[in-house]
């Protein structure tokens, strides 16, 4: 018996009054661990309670400590009737279980109903003494560390990269079994929280088995998400990227620069940009004919896409597809054009035979030893210096499938197939691309029904293997450095054959290196390794799509989605390349493109961050050619919209500050296929005033982007291209972890989670309609978020998450999720802030003599403090955005708030500050519903509270583990399902993230030694009164 | 296309004081939208009106989420819900209990029931403030009168304590309280003129003074245990006051009295001849009014007998406030210097708090 878990029940505060007579309530708590359940006392009449119980102990397996969450009941007891549920908390106990993270919980919980939400709140202690278990064969995976965070967290060393861990576990869903019918909406949303707690507590123990038997010890970059099949059940998945990761003992050692990436930028400015490419393969249903429960096979023909009639619906060459689809001519740079028949023939051989030996492979030898071979992903999208090569290009693999009942949860064989099977795709591509390696790789679902479009997209790398091997000596990294110093744009050098290439594509010399061939443009899915010089600013790049589908039941269905998603896919493509060019910039970083399944249309959003890299060569303008050239008032439109189109480069040029330096023919050499001819040979680095003409004269080159307006499509395309608005002055925003180009981030950081869903008039429902709707709805959401941020600008709006679902058939839901970061327009305004800085430090020292007193004399109220995590936290001092000038008044005595302040943010790092400890991962589920809809404020302020709520549960548990922020913070799933006749409404919500400590930068050097200021620190100054 | 559901949720919930500001006014939201675009918002920040009225809704949204605990400031700091700094908390309780001069005019030292709530329509349209914020303001007054009403000790600290408002903001609301408690008419014609400050700082006078709290410790008598310290006038004090009477009963006190006054002052003021031949007539006016206090009825009309025996005599004689304060200074002094005169403390516990009262109501 390896594990005694023991929790304490201390109180209880702001219960809701269960006994109208009296306005009291009588309050008991069970406690309950697997099978063992334990109650306290009942404290009569009150909404205070002070339990004080004992110790309650747990005598456990490790494995249910992995697997179980620690349920926590807060009863209203009743002598004459059945007691009354007030809530409940789910605690994971998983952070007790390594060393180095949390030794305690402790703190006060949001008593949380599904019904009624958060109602009241108790204070809990949970420890766990864990016992050494020398069983080999043992089911637990106690002491590997899991981060959501997808780069090497930042107080550790990466010793090894072992790779890909994949793991998924399904089960019948609560909601849809026959007992649901009975019981009421409360008992079945608990069932189901409880549930998927179950399963995502079994299937991280399951991943750490893999880690541990890959000889790792942490899981980075870990990714869990639920797929809601419906009646065919529920399935839970995680990806992740295992390493052996070393703790970086001494915080000396390691300097604080390293958790601003900004300052690292700063430092080392010299370095490369990435390569290019794009690639995506669709997979139709038919192609999984290997024992799933599919469907019988059907055959899908689309002929102009298909690659030599092979069974799958391979959209090799964006360019080569528009020639027949969408008249769109001319070179798509890196994406290739041309006749990707010639190398077709060849280049599917050879895929197959890849396919093949991996499939043989696969089967031969048990798959559990042969993973890291198999699949050499790796959900990174940061990496240690030196670690990334060649970068080579975007990959995606897209399958259609049609969900059939999960008859054996113990054998979740079909979905681990059809996901095997989106990676095999995934590898070959990568082979393609001439990498043996896939970074920033991530999966996704939708799914509408019975059908169910798998993702899977990553991008193709070619790695130093240094990393990945056992047995890395010490330093390597730090040769490996010096070797990589001569060619530090190298990431973009092309890792393919040249004469060879997968696709054709338009290469140059570097522009830094001037000896290696680089892409005209490259995609990627990952952050912009810190060290890539970048001219100028980055900027979100969104291209977004609707396509009408008709309403079809099973094969039909799946059939007409594969049909459609290779066009969708071509066009967001089109888009994204355009509005890159649009923005004059030659790169795209964490390329993330969702294709969400309706019942009547499918929805595609690409977001990205455009960025000019300086050993690209500079993209071409956009050219509008009519096909009518000889009509006169015609040709006078194109040339006002050739005109708008130039001035709008030329505006984000300047917008963005682009303005690379001018490099010369001769300089970069002539062996160049299809030369460019550049007639800016004037070496002007310095006048910038000559910038806008030679802007112009540049646009006119061969080489610029033509799109040819033939229909009323390609127009629209090219309005829809002008509509979008650039954002506010003073406001910047990109989906990448940090904005390329600013690199004086201030501490101030905003969270916000923004949702909206909008009713489509159902009334002859055209694509144009339908992608004006849609582009309007997402243009305007970005407005409101400008507006609503509007004093904190100068700030950059960062890891900008779209996600879009079809709840319905006329509704489309967006949710957004990003940081708002503030950072200094210039250095100068940097200097003239320290000495506020520095008052508001000698204030918050001189409160603290006052506080440590009081503080002694909260804790009366409040359970203790125990553990010492706590206290050494410094806590964030009021953010500083328009308070107003308030003058401190007198404080009243019970003015001491025990809430510290927990940061949340989807980044890996906190501007201005050092994470010291990582304390476990969050990752929670939780499912609102409601009766009384028009009574909780409609479906706006129903989901307004429940995300309200979250945040406060996320914070709550985080604050418990002694932690004072969340990092990589995703909502990964926000499901909003609404019944307005019946005045209902259910909402699912799961969001993960990492609770660590931080300490602000200012408080390590002024404070140094001393412990920081104390927890309760701006709590008990918050009473203080003002006017 | 039509919004079905539109929020922003921030980790740190947003205040923008502007929005707060109508919403406490009491405007609906497409008022508030369009007082909001009249403010010429738009063309500072490029923003649409649909982004205008989307911003207002989320922020109407977190306010009605947030009154909830605005009715019980210390669940504001506790909650786990919203996370506000505390400098922002501070402002949202302080304007939240704010209210307009106007307003509480119209209904200080009126009974804070249902029945006056009634009035909140008259009120609202007199003073043209939103009938919402009217109820918002009203619902304040009796709420903090409720919970410090039970308390001991001082007002202004259970006040603050409870309801963790400014200094200033707590004083007013202890006045607030003070008036309702004891029902002091202040709204009769003549008293018009005078402002809440007025009567503000005439209440903590008397809270400091006149109330059991005043005399520093609970009294031994356990009926009185039943009063309330600060809110209760001290019956003993207003028992007591009756026997200032012999100061106008006794005539030769009262000559006495007038030629001590009239002797000091000669020569230093304006007013010598009017106040010489008034001097009776305030004296009578003054002590009565204190005579009287053991009936509620004349406690009520306290400002009222002010302001009809004193001020006015006073002012339709143009006393300057200087030659007032002369007179008050020497009136309450003399005192002392009467013989027979057996109740100094008494006097000057009545006189001292009169002073000071009558200096501020006397104005225009």
């Amino acid at each position: 018996m390896p594990g005694k878990l023991k929790v304490k029940i201390v109180a209880g505060r702001h219960l809701p009054v269960m006994d109208r007579a009296s306005d009291l309530t009588d309050a008991f708590v069970e406690v309950k661990f697997g099978n063992t359940t334990f109650k306290t006392d009942v404290y009569l009449k009150s909404l205070n309670p002070q339990w004080n119980s004992e110790w309650f102990k747990f005598e456990v397996d490790d494995e249910d400590l992995q697997d179980e969450p620690l349920q926590i009941t807060v009863l209203d007891h009743d002598t004459y009737s059945a007691n009354d549920a007030i809530g409940k908390v789910y605690i994971d106990i998983d952070p007790l279980l390594y060393s180095e993270a949390a030794t305690v919980i402790s703190g006060w919980f949001p008593i949380y109903d599904t019904i009624h939400g958060i109602r009241g709140e108790i204070n809990v202690v949970v420890k766990v003494d864990l016992f050494n278990d020398l069983n080999r064969f043992r089911q637990s995976s106690c002491g590997v560390k899991f981060f959501c965070t997808t780069s090497i967290p930042k107080c550790y060393r990466a010793v090894i990269i072992h790779g890909f861990v994949e793991e998924l576990v399904v089960n019948e869903d609560p909601e849809y079994q026959w007992i649901d019918r009975i019981r009421t909406p409360r008992a079945s949303n608990e069932a189901r929280q409880r549930l998927i707690s179950l399963m995502s507590g079994e299937l991280q123990r399951k991943i750490g088995l893999k880690v541990l038997e890959m000889r790792g010890n942490a899981v980075v970059g870990y990714l869990q998400c639920f797929d809601l099949e419906g009646e065919s059940g529920l399935v839970v998945r995680a990806i992740g990227t295992a390493c052996t990761l070393d703790k970086l003992s001494s915080p000396a050692a390691f300097l604080p620069a390293c958790n601003s990436p900004s300052k690292e930028m700063k430092e080392s400015p010299l370095v490369h940009p990435p390569s290019h490419g794009c690639r995506s393969t669709h997979n139709s249903p038919i192609h999984t004919a290997t024992g799933s429960r599919l469907t019988q096979n059907f055959s899908v023909s689309v002929p102009t896409l298909i690659y030599t009639g092979t069974r799958l619906l391979r959209l090799q060459s964006w360019g080569d597809a528009g020639h027949g689809q969408s008249g769109c001519r001319g070179r798509q740079a890196g994406m290739g054009s041309g006749s990707a028949g010639k190398e077709g023939g060849p280049f599917k051989a050879l895929l197959r035979q890849q396919t093949q030996s991996a499939l043989e492979q696969r089967g031969g030898s048990p798959h559990r030893f042969c993973r890291r071979r198999e699949f050499p992903f790796f959900t990174l999208t940061a990496f240690p210096p030196g670690f990334l090569v060649h970068v080579g290009g975007v990959v995606s693999a897209r399958s259609v499938k049609l969900l059939d009942r999960i008859h054996n949860p113990d054998e979740p064989e079909t979905r681990d197939a059809w996901w095997a099977e989106i990676r095999q795709e995934i590898k070959s591509h990568a082979k393609a691309l001439g990498c043996h390696a896939v970074v920033g790789y991530s999966e996704s679902t939708s799914i509408c029904e019975e059908v169910c479009i798998l993702s899977a997209s990553g991008t193709a790398a070619v790695l130093n293997p240094r990393f990945l091997q056992d047995g890395t000596v010490e330093g390597c990294l730090e040769q490996r450095l010096e070797e990589n110093l001569p060619t530090r744009c190298g990431f973009c050098h092309i890792p393919y054959d040249e004469l060879n290439m997968p696709f054709p594509a338009h290469l140059t010399y570097c522009y830094n290196c001037r000896k290696q061939k680089v892409p005209d443009v490259l995609f990627t899915t990952i952050d912009l390794p810190t060290d890539a010089t970048v001219i100028g600013k980055g900027c979100l790049i969104q291209a977004r799509l609707c396509r009408l589908k008709k309403k079809a039941q099973a094969e039909a269905n799946a059939t007409a989605i594969s049909n459609l998603l290779p066009f969708m896919e071509y066009e967001v493509h089109t888009q994204l390349m355009n509005k890159l060019k649009l923005k004059g910039m030659n790169a795209l970083f964490g390329l993330r493109i969702q294709i969400t399944v309706g019942e009547n249309m499918l929805m595609g959003l690409a977001s990205a961050t455009g960025v000019y890299l300086a050993a690209l060569p500079t993209p071409g303008g956009i050219q509008i050619a009519g096909k009518t050239p000889n009509d006169g008032s015609y040709e006078q439109h194109i040339s006002h919209m050739q005109k708008k189109i130039n001035d709008t480069i030329a505006k984000n040029k300047e917008l963005y500050e682009i303005n690379p330096p001018e490099i010369s023919e001769e300089i970069i050499g002539s062996p160049i296929p299809e030369p460019r001819q550049r007639s800016r040979l004037l070496r002007s680095q310095s006048e910038s005033s000559d910038e806008v003409t030679e802007l112009d004269l540049s646009h006119g080159k061969k080489d610029a982007f033509v799109l040819e307006i033939d229909d009323t499509d390609a127009m629209e395309d090219v309005h829809s291209l002008l509509t979008d608005v650039p954002p506010p002055s003073g406001f910047y925003s990109c989906n990448t972890e940090i904005m390329p180009g600013i690199n004086n981030w201030t501490s101030e950081i905003q969270m916000f989670t923004s949702v909206r869903v909008i009713r489509l008039s159902s009334l002859n429902l055209t694509n144009q309609a339908l992608n004006k709707n849609f582009n309007d709805l997402c243009e305007n959401l970005l407005k409101s978020l400008y507006f609503k941020l509007r004093s904190m600008i100068p700030c950059c709006l960062c890891h900008v998450n779209f996600t879009v679902s079809l709840p319905e058939d006329e509704l489309i839901q967006v949710t957004v999720t990003a940081v708002a970061i503030t950072f200094d327009k210039n250095q100068a305004l940097q200097t003239t802030k320290t000495p506020v800085e520095k008052s508001l430090q000698r204030a918050s020292t001189d409160n603290e003599e006052l506080l440590q007193f009081p503080l002694e004399l909260c804790s009366d109220s409040l359970p203790s403090h125990p553990f010492p995590p706590a206290k050494a936290v410094t806590v964030e001092k009021a953010s500083p955005v328009g308070d107003g000038n308030f003058r401190n008044r007198s404080a009243p005595p019970c003015a001491n708030s025990t809430v510290g302040v927990v940061k949340m943010t989807p980044l890996s790092f906190i501007p201005g500050a050092k994470i010291t400890k990582y304390l476990g991962i969050i990752n929670m589920f939780f499912i609102r519903e409601t009766t009384s809809l028009r009574e909780e404020g409609g479906v706006s302020g129903f989901l307004h509270a429940f995300i309200a709520e979250v945040f406060a549960m996320v914070r709550a548990h985080v604050a418990a583990l002694g932690g004072n922020a969340v990092v990589s913070y995703i909502m990964k799933q926000c499901v909003f399902m609404e019944n307005p006749n019946k005045n209902q409404a259910q909402c699912l919500i799961n969001v993960s993230g990492d609770a660590v400590v931080f300490v602000r930068e200012s408080d390590l050097e002024v404070v140094s030694s001393q412990q920081p200021t104390i927890n309760c620190q701006s709590s008990c100054t918050e009473g203080e009164v003002t006017t | 296309m039509t919004s079905e559901l539109d929020i922003f949720v921030g980790n740190t919930t947003l205040i923008d004081e502007d929005v707060y500001r109508l919403w406490l006014d009491g405007y609906s939201v497409t008022d508030a939208v369009a007082l909001r675009v009249r403010s010429g918002i738009l063309e500072q920040t490029g923003a649409t009106a649909a982004v205008l009225q989307s911003d207002t809704m989320d922020h109407y949204r977190t306010f009605h989420m947030l009154e909830r605990l605005l009715h019980a400031p210390p669940k504001l700091l506790h909650q786990l819900i919203f996370q506000i700094p505390p400098s922002r908390q501070a402002l949202l309780i302080e304007r939240y209990y704010a209210f307009d001069e106007a307003f509480v005019r119209e209904v200080l030292g009126k009974k804070l029931s249902k029945g006056t709530k009634k009035d909140l329509d008259d009120i609202s349209t007199k003073t043209g403030i939103t009938l919402k914020s009217c109820r918002r303001q009203f619902d304040n007054f009796k709420r903090v009168f409720k919970v410090v009403e039970e308390m001991r000790g001082s007002l202004v600290d259970n006040i603050q304590q409870h309801f963790l408002l400014s200094d200033r903001l707590a004083r007013d609301y202890a006045a607030i309280v003070f008036f309702a408690n004891n029902r002091f008419e202040t709204g009769k014609k003549k008293l018009q003129y005078l402002s809440f400050g007025d009567f503000a700082f005439c209440a903590e006078l008397m809270i400091q003074n006149w109330t059991l709290g005043a005399v520093g410790e609970a009294p031994t008598d356990p009926d009185s245990q039943m009063d309330d310290m600060d809110m209760d006038l001290d019956k003993e004090f207003l028992q007591d006051l009756k026997e200032l009477k012999v100061l106008v009963a006794d005539k030769d006190l009262l000559d006495l009295h007038k030629s001590l006054v009239c002797t000091a002052l000669r020569g230093k003021l304006g007013v010598f001849s009017e106040m010489e031949a008034n001097f009776k007539n305030l004296s009578r006016g003054l002590v009565n009014v204190a005579t009287k206090l053991t009936h509620n009825k004349d406690v009520r009309d306290l400002f009222v007998d002010l302001v009809e025996k004193f001020v006015e005599p006073c002012r339709s004689d143009h006393w300057p406030l200087s030659d007032v304060r002369f007179f008050l200074n020497q009136y309450s002094a003399s005192v002392h210097s009467l013989d027979g005169f057996r109740h100094q403390a008494l006097w000057d516990r009545y006189m001292g708090t009169l002073r000071g009262c009558l200096l501020r109501l006397y104005h225009d």
